[in-house]
């Protein structure tokens, strides 16, 4: 009980001090988590739109493939990344290994699947006479893929969420491909990983409350984007009603 | 329609300007150690070097007083990562680090006897020492060497946590083992838990159980552990760190002078008063003793 104390004690300290390094490694955090989930919903979104709209050889497998690559070990992903990025990798001369666009690379490869099979789900899961209905009413092929994202906006943004929260709560491929370097690929749950090994337990419960606080507020926005137009239920925010 | 179509636009916008905005953030590369234009440091044409060096150097924070000071010096950025001595040392065969610290000589004289490394240099000392739960079930405290503990421990069939990952201490503790003529792998009460060795300290005071530490990284974390060190002192238990630099003939993309000149200030006089001072102010003694020049025969003598 002490310790849960004291962890929650140092977690006020540092983040009413600003302590430094800790502000370093959440930006960074939330830097690659950003830029991995922007990413992913540029190229995730487009190609499970694709997926689902369109008739081709070998879109089961395709399907199968992405399914399975949506439960992707983040350390399956960690252990080919680093053998790719050695000196003596295939892109080895690329010199990216332990440095934050590995950490990228990494995390995309981890999310960009949510987003495709979340999104081609989203999609398919429409009424198909209400396609059949836009094209009648001579929608244009952008206007009509417009209006389909629209109409599914509120899943899409459950995708991103999916895609964010796996990100941000990611430390088994961080660790390998990032190597948990102090000012450069540190990030919280590395350095949560960390400060556990070297047993500043209050630390690390202060690190993991961050972490916690951060993906909150992140999602919470996310929430409130998704649910701004809706109204009613238990998540009307007044906007709109 | 049209407004919602509109909300829904802003909406996009909004998300990619927060992202660019994180993006932007802390720009490009974080250089994190920018110090003041007075005392400009060097800056070598390749900063970068890869340290691979022990979970032990990082866990008990030696490394955290000595990079700084490396990197004001020389102005090199030091990416260090910490894994078992296994592990670095493999990482030097396959050139992926520039530089090693690591504390396992017989596994280290292999690379140095097929010149993978150069520049082999004897950094500090300090001991690994077999701790257990103050109950003793085993009861080794006092015993002379750890051969002896390790056959009581076996014999009572009490619980020993070891790090099972091929590091330093994990050869340390096979090598006792193979002279106490045990194989305790497969056994009951013979655990590996796969970690480094500040979790594996944690692992063990939970379980209650014994394991064999470097005393470095058992002092730093003492406060949390209900452990008490049972067998210590003898001469075969000395935890000897090297550093060493990987071959450059070998691995053209080794950073030459970078890792020529981490080797150098490891053994560098001030850098080796600073080794012996570590841990002094905070743990009542020091935790590496150090040994630059010395021969390995000599230590513990």
């Amino acid at each position: 009980m002490d310790l849960i104390w004291q962890g929650l004690l140092k977690a006020f300290h540092i983040l009413v001090t600003g302590d430094p390094e800790v502000m370093q490694i959440t930006l960074l955090t939330l830097k690659i988590s950003g830029i991995v989930t922007l990413l992913s919903i540029l190229i995730g979104v487009p190609l499970g739109t694709f997926l689902a709209l369109f008739q081709f050889p070998g879109r089961r497998f395709l399907f199968s493939v992405i399914n399975t690559s949506m439960g992707l070990p983040p350390v399956v992903a960690g252990v080919w990344i680093t053998i790719f990025l050695w000196r003596s990798g295939p892109l080895g001369y690329l010199g990216l290994l332990y440095t934050p666009t590995a950490i990228i690379i990494a995390q995309f490869v981890i999310a960009t699947p949510i987003i495709i099979g979340l999104t081609s789900a989203a999609i398919q899961q429409t009424d198909p006479k209400m396609h059949l209905q836009i094209r009648a009413l001579g929608a244009t092929r952008f206007q009509y893929l417009w209006f389909l994202l629209k109409e599914t906006r509120y899943s899409l943004l459950g995708a991103v969420i999916a895609g964010f929260g796996r990100v941000v709560a990611e430390v088994g491929a961080s660790m390998m491909v990032g190597g948990n370097i102090k000012g450069d690929t540190r990030v919280l749950t590395t350095a949560t990983m960390l400060e556990v090994s070297k047993g500043n337990f209050d630390v690390a419960i202060a690190l993991s409350i961050i972490l916690a606080i951060l993906s909150y507020i992140v999602t919470l926005w996310f929430t409130f984007v998704q649910q701004r137009n809706r109204g009613g239920g238990s998540y009307d925010y007044g906007t709109k009603y | 329609m049209k407004q919602s179509l509109k909300r829904f636009r802003s909406l996009l916008v909004t998300t990619a300007t927060m992202f660019a905005l994180v993006g932007c953030g802390n720009s490009a590369a974080p250089a994190p150690q920018q110090s003041t234009p007075a005392a400009q440091p060097p800056t070598p044409s390749n900063p970068n070097i890869i340290l691979a060096t022990t979970t032990s150097t990082q866990d008990s924070g030696l490394l955290d007083v000595l990079i700084p000071e490396f990197e004001k010096k020389t102005g090199y950025h030091v990416k260090t990562v910490a894994v078992g001595t296994g592990q670095a040392l493999a990482m030097g065969e396959k050139g992926e680090a520039d530089v090693l610290l690591t504390h396992a000589p017989s596994s280290e004289k292999k690379l140095v006897d097929n010149q993978t490394v150069i520049n082999y240099q004897l950094v500090a000392h300090n001991d690994f020492i077999l701790v257990g739960p103050p109950s003793d079930p085993a009861k080794i405290k006092g015993m002379k060497t750890a051969v002896e503990a390790f056959k009581a421990i076996a014999n009572s069939k009490s619980t020993f946590i070891s790090r099972g990952d091929n590091s330093g201490t994990d050869k340390m503790e096979k090598s006792l083992w193979k002279t106490a003529n045990i194989q305790p792998k497969g056994a009951s009460w013979y655990q590996e838990s796969g970690q480094g060795m500040g979790q594996t300290l944690n692992v063990t005071s939970d379980k209650g159980g014994y394991t064999l530490t470097d005393r470095a990284t058992y002092l730093a974390q003492k406060k949390n552990l209900n452990l008490d060190i049972l067998v210590e002192g003898e001469k075969s238990l000395l935890n000897i760190y090297h550093v060493m630099q990987v071959n450059p003939d070998k691995f053209p993309k080794v950073n030459k002078e970078g890792a020529k000149a981490f080797d150098d200030f490891m053994v560098a006089p001030d850098t080796q008063k600073m080794i012996g001072d570590f841990g002094k102010d905070k743990f009542g003694q020091a935790l590496f003793f150090p040994d630059a020049g010395k021969k390995m025969e000599d230590l513990g003598k």
